[in-house]
């Protein structure tokens, strides 16, 4: 069986879960995975042990305590065995996945949905279509979550290889993000605004139901374009933030193509809308026809029972 | 003074339906543009140029269709259009891509890049890093901000907020759209633009190791539940938890 590398995705100082669906992908290309785990303190790589994972290697560096593309790559690819390398479809991972293919001059193919032998799915277009390529031989490929099952957590077998990477940037300062509401790149579920919310004040009313269900807040590009206080940060769509979460909600989004470009891979979709033929509506796995006003309190009211 | 370069695409424009025929997408039909984030990378290079002098050359890989494009970048200000083509090349992996680029990018003694921070065709972000990974250089991708005045300093997102990050030696930079508003072209820049040459480049590029098999439509979602009324939230809530098991 060929070998395959994961770099494991850490997030918030742990590993994160999507590294147990990239086990899931190592495993649907048929091959037999190692977990690369980059890191300043190695007991960060126990939480990286997976059924089907025979090794895991804490990668440790000092390069590690902020994120610096170049000695990334560099310390990852040291300590990394030859095999199609595997990382979630971040932004961050992205550009490691990148710059590692570049050092071996292997290819790279990103936001991979599905696999099917050697053969890799991913969305083009922003969605509007689907590729499907065929490896022949080594690359670094990107997966996206939510796609791939979650592997069973075992004990990690971890090995520690001390690696450095000459770091070529400085973080100077980091400005904290206002508020301690989640990304929508990072959220697993999000309700999103349009511009038939009427205002950004009522941003407030998707704030609530947000804050019910641990989601991040959205916007579509109508929204960002029209009100200075929605920054362009919170856009979900073309030409904004590409999502896949477990729900999305639209409130008072019609469903413009490039809208629908950054969301429809979305597991479910909630639509309201107070135009029945929005075309949001084709798209919604539940559609509620009302206005935000008639449906966003009956919404709120319900869910915090169930949620509490 | 810097010698900056800024990478442009050819990409049907955003909002153009993509039609699949057979077993590829049939763009015969589409509007083409310049890829929208590399506005955001052509207005941050020439920001560069005007705060530390220089020159900035907009380069693109692909057939004389793309010169198009090119020209659009240099009505918006640019100095210098390149090309860089092999009539033998067709559906390039990203390691071909890259290696092509890499090779222009250095015959042009460059010493900065800027590109933006996906495609809009593939969306995949891997030219950026990938280049500079084949020059050896720094990387910062999908910034917001980027000032000039004691060296090169961007704004690129973290976890926790957004970082302030210096940046020593050469470097490629990936734009998001962020806090730069790209100026249109002037009448003067079109005129301009309307003569200029394309400067067509030759290069050598790798094999392709990934190939195309098929391009597809999207998969069809099955037709959803549709209620009317603001009081069916309700019931919309009851099935997110007991049929789609999602909250």
């Amino acid at each position: 069986m060929s070998e395959s590398i994961i770099i494991a995705e850490i997030s918030k100082g742990a590993v994160a879960p999507v590294t147990a669906e990239l086990v899931s992908a190592a495993i649907a290309l048929g091959t037999s995975p190692t977990v690369v785990v980059p890191c300043v303190d190695p007991s960060l790589a126990d939480g990286a042990g997976y059924e089907g994972v025979s090794r895991t290697i804490a990668v440790k560096g000092d390069c590690f305590a902020n994120y610096d593309a170049s000695s990334w790559a560099a310390a990852i690819d040291a300590a990394s065995p030859s095999g199609i390398i595997i990382a979630a479809a971040t932004p961050q991972s992205k550009d490691v996945a990148a710059r590692v293919a570049a050092r071996r001059q292997i290819s790279v193919v990103q936001d991979v949905v599905s696999i099917d032998g050697m053969n890799l799915t991913s969305p083009i277009y922003s969605g509007k279509a689907m590729q499907t390529v065929a490896l022949s031989g080594d690359a670094a490929i990107s997966v996206r979550a939510n796609v791939f099952p979650a592997a069973s957590s075992s004990a990690a077998n971890v090995s520690v290889v001390d690696q450095s990477g000459d770091v070529s940037t400085a973080v100077k300062e980091i400005i904290a993000r206002a508020s301690t509401r989640l990304d929508v790149s990072e959220a697993n579920i999000i309700i999103s605004g349009g511009r038939g919310m009427g205002s950004p004040d009522n941003f407030s009313h998707l704030e609530k139901i947000a804050d019910v269900l641990g989601a991040a807040v959205g916007a579509s590009r109508a929204a960002v374009d029209t009100w200075d206080e929605i920054p362009h940060s919170m856009q979900v769509g073309q030409t904004g933030k590409t999502v896949n979460p477990n729900l999305y909600i639209a409130v008072g989004i019609s469903g413009a193509i490039q809208h629908l470009a950054g969301m429809r891979s979305s597991k479910y979709i909630v639509a309201v809308n107070k135009d029945a033929d929005a075309p949001i509506f084709a798209h919604a796995d539940y559609g509620i026809v009302a206005t935000w006003e008639e449906a966003l309190p009956v919404l709120e009211s319900a869910l915090s029972s169930m949620m509490s | 003074m810097p010698n900056i370069v800024v990478l442009v695409k050819r990409v049907p424009d955003t909002n153009a339906r993509i039609v699949v025929n057979g077993d590829r997408v049939d763009l015969s039909a589409v509007k083409w543009v310049i890829s929208p984030y590399d506005e955001f990378a052509i207005e941050t290079a020439l920001q560069h140029k005007e705060a530390n002098g220089g020159s900035v050359t907009a380069l693109t890989l692909g057939p004389a269709e793309a010169d198009k494009i090119l020209k659009d970048a240099k009505a918006i200000g640019v100095d210098e259009i390149v090309r860089v083509w092999d009539d033998s090349w067709s559906e390039m992996d990203s390691n071909s891509i890259q290696s092509a680029l890499s090779q222009a990018i250095t015959d042009l003694g460059a010493e900065y890049v800027y590109c933006g921070k996906t495609a809009a065709d593939t969306g995949a972000g891997s030219t950026g890093p990938g280049i500079a990974e084949r020059l050896g250089w720094a990387s910062v991708s999908n910034i917001t901000d980027a000032s000039f005045d004691g060296g090169l300093t961007v704004t690129s997102p973290v976890e926790n907020g957004q970082a302030m990050i210096s940046v020593s030696g050469n470097a490629v930079i990936s734009c998001d759209k962020g806090n730069v508003k790209v100026r249109k072209p002037n009448v003067k820049g079109i005129m301009m633009a309307k003569r200029a040459q394309v400067n067509v480049v030759s290069a050598s590029a790798p094999s392709s190791s990934v190939t195309i098999v098929s391009q597809t439509p999207p998969p069809a979602k099955p037709a959803g539940k549709k209620f009317d009324g603001g009081a069916s939230a309700e019931e919309v809530a009851k099935l997110l938890r007991d049929e789609a098991n999602v909250i």
